[in-house]
């Protein structure tokens, strides 16, 4: 049986739930967020990703409604949020912080957005009890906010967002505080909830693998821009900037010049060197007139390291391992080239550690092929 | 052994500063007056031993206390005290608050000034601000001639030597107790949980009742308290601004000891004061410790 593939961004009969419409931010004279449009999808684990200050949590905070846009207009499920303050949105935040109640309880915290909505107290007990299921806290229901772990809290916290079954819900770093290990368990629960209940989710976070690992959809964002929305394995395989290839995991950058040639470009990166070949894949846009500055950009897992120069390959480079970083599960080799260029290359520790070729100040040749490489304008 | 004697010290400080004053002062309470230095009998004499002392014990009795009972004047002082002392410290507490609220919401920069500020008037003697408060309510005042000026009024108000006056002068003089708890209390609050109480359907009134205010309540209660028990006891305040009308406690004390020179009934009226200054101290101290618990 398919599944059928989640990509509402693909589907031009799909109404985005959330639109950014030209939108400007400007505290004063520095501007935030710099006439942006984008749209989000319902049952979307959305994305924003950048560094700090790049603004994503400005665009969540206009969201909530805690900041209006200086310019352009936000549309959520098709009204414009234009004037309609935090407490009359259908969206729930959760906060970096958690900002839970430190003189209710737990229980109490939960139902304290569902007391807003002027329930029955029946339908509000069942929610409450149904929530802290949903999050496993049934036990420390009674506990104030003090009393628990920090996992905990953060769970109190998602609970407490999500028990007024918001149409969208805005997590602000929501597992900063945690360490690694929660915070990956955590990462899965959160895409098991986004689920389960159905909510469209915009998360912030400056952690790529965080938003590699959960989102549907990531907006990397630089100086109070969107750069490049796409799924996490475009925004990997397929970046469509340097800023992207570098923010999103670790890249190897040679900047060269490109000349059309065959089935795609050959750049020429340094002197008495053969010049490198990139294919263009199909459907890729990038033209770059001859002799225009370019840059290949090559992840380091697609570089192959060699002993003696490879035959049949197209692209083989020869430098000195300066550096071997051995992580257990995989050792990087950082190669200097004849000129200068860094070219890191990882392979798989699949042999022991005695039978490995390569070492400090080994001269080897490094390969890969012409797909693997991405061509960049800028 | 060491850590004894550390505790010790601020026991043995209290020893000497406070219960050894007040047993004097419960002796002398049990005593009868008599035109003597000092005005009253019996005193301990040493020298006759032990029969010395129990001749010295058997002359100790309450009837200072039941005294207190007979006459209606004292009764009605701690009475017409407490009332005086709630008033003011509820009307504090209405001026206070929204000073607190507004140093709190200040801009970082502006703070410590606005600290300064409230902390400044006691870089004047009391007894000097107090009396300036005649100048400006007196019917030839400050404020008098101001509202005449304005044309608010056309005969002076009448506020010097009433509880008017009395009211405006504890507030005053008491304010900065009432502010500073408060403040501080407001100051940790972390705006995200406003932010949060809106998110989560309140308006912006609603998250101040239901956020600002119990988050605050650690600080509003020091505040009272440290405003309810000084005004409980005051005596300068209302013998100069109070006038004859206003009967409070510790006018009463002062003028049982220096008019009159009846050190035992003005101690009897000491000692009942401060058994009923202990309830709210308690309540203080409870309060304290619970936020204390709460921080950790």
């Amino acid at each position: 049986m398919a599944v059928p593939v989640f990509a509402p961004w693909d589907d031009p009969t799909q109404k985005p739930l959330i639109q950014f419409k030209g939108v400007t931010k400007r505290f004063g004279d520095f501007t935030a967020i710099d006439n942006q449009t984008l749209d989000i999808y319902t049952r979307e684990f959305f994305a924003l990703l950048g560094p700090s200050g790049c603004g994503k949590t400005t665009m969540m905070r206009m969201l909530a409604g805690f900041e209006q846009p200086t310019e352009g207009q936000i549309v959520i499920g098709g009204k414009d949020m234009k004037g309609v303050p935090p407490n009359e949105r259908e969206v729930n935040m959760m906060f970096q912080s958690y900002a839970l109640f430190p003189h209710l309880s737990v229980w109490e915290n939960i139902a304290f957005g569902l007391r807003r909505m002027n329930q029955p107290k029946d339908v509000l007990e069942a929610r409450v009890e149904e929530m802290l299921r949903l999050t496993r806290l049934t036990k420390f229901a009674k506990r104030k906010p003090h009393q628990i772990s920090g996992g905990q809290r953060q769970r109190v916290a998602l609970a407490r967002s999500l028990a007024r079954a918001p149409k969208l819900l805005l997590l602000d770093e929501p597992l900063g505080a945690l360490d690694k290990k929660l915070r990956e368990e955590t990462q899965f629960e959160l895409m098991d909830i986004q689920e389960n209940t159905g909510t469209t989710f915009v998360i912030v976070t400056h952690d790529q693998e965080e938003a590699m690992t959960v989102a549907s959809r990531i907006a990397v964002m630089d100086e109070g821009r969107v750069i490049q929305v796409a799924t996490p394995s475009n925004i990997y395989e397929a970046p469509n900037s340097v800023y992207v290839a570098d923010f999103i995991g670790d890249v190897n950058i040679i900047e060269g010049a490109a000349k059309r040639a065959g089935d795609g470009y050959d750049i020429t990166w340094a002197e008495g060197v053969p010049p490198l070949h990139t294919r263009k894949e199909e459907g890729e846009l990038i033209s770059i007139p001859d002799g225009g500055k370019a840059y290949l950009a090559i992840r380091p897992e697609k570089v192959a390291i060699h002993t003696e120069k490879p035959q049949g390959m197209t692209n083989a480079v020869q430098g000195r391992i300066i550096d071997v970083a051995y992580l257990g599960n995989l050792s990087t080799y950082h190669v200097r080239l004849a000129n200068g260029t860094m070219v890191r290359a990882q392979t798989a520790n699949t042999r022991r550690l005695a039978l490995r070729p390569f070492t400090w100040e080994d001269e080897v040749w490094l390969s890969w092929t012409d797909t693997a490489a991405i061509l960049l304008a800028e | 052994m060491r850590k004894f004697s550390l505790v010790s010290v601020p026991y043995f400080w209290l020893l000497i500063l406070f219960l050894v004053p007040f047993l004097i002062v419960l002796k002398i309470s049990l005593s009868d007056t008599a035109l003597a230095i000092p005005p009253y009998t019996p005193t301990l004499d040493l020298s006759e031993g032990w029969a010395g002392f129990k001749a010295f014990w058997s002359e100790l009795d309450f009837e200072n206390f039941v005294f207190l009972t007979e006459d209606a004047l004292y009764w009605k002082a701690y009475l017409s005290s407490l009332q005086i002392a709630a008033i003011s410290t509820t009307l504090a507490l209405l001026v206070g608050f929204p000073i607190a609220y507004g140093m709190a919401q200040a801009p970082d920069e502006w703070r410590p000034t606005l600290m300064m500020l409230v902390i400044l008037p006691f870089w004047t003697s009391f007894l000097i601000r107090v009396y300036s408060w005649i100048g400006i309510l007196s019917t030839e005042g400050f404020l008098n001639q101001f509202l005449l000026w304005l044309g608010v009024i056309d005969t002076p108000l009448i506020i010097m030597n009433t509880k008017i006056a009395v009211y405006i002068g504890i507030v005053y003089t008491y304010l900065p107790f009432m502010i500073l708890p408060i403040y501080s209390a407001l100051e940790k609050l972390d705006g995200s949980l406003l932010e949060a109480a809106e998110d989560l359907g309140c308006t912006r009134t609603k998250a101040f009742w239901l956020i600002t205010i119990p988050l605050s309540r650690p600080g509003i209660i020091a505040g009272c308290f440290l405003v309810f028990i000084p005004a409980l006891g005051e005596f300068v305040i209302p013998s100069l601004l109070g006038g004859s009308e206003t009967l409070m406690i510790g006018k009463v004390l002062w003028e049982e000891f220096f008019n009159n020179r009846d050190w035992p009934v003005a101690s009897a009226v000491a000692v009942v004061l401060l058994a009923i200054l202990i309830i709210p101290i308690i309540l203080f101290q409870r309060n304290e410790q619970k936020q204390r618990e709460a921080g950790k």
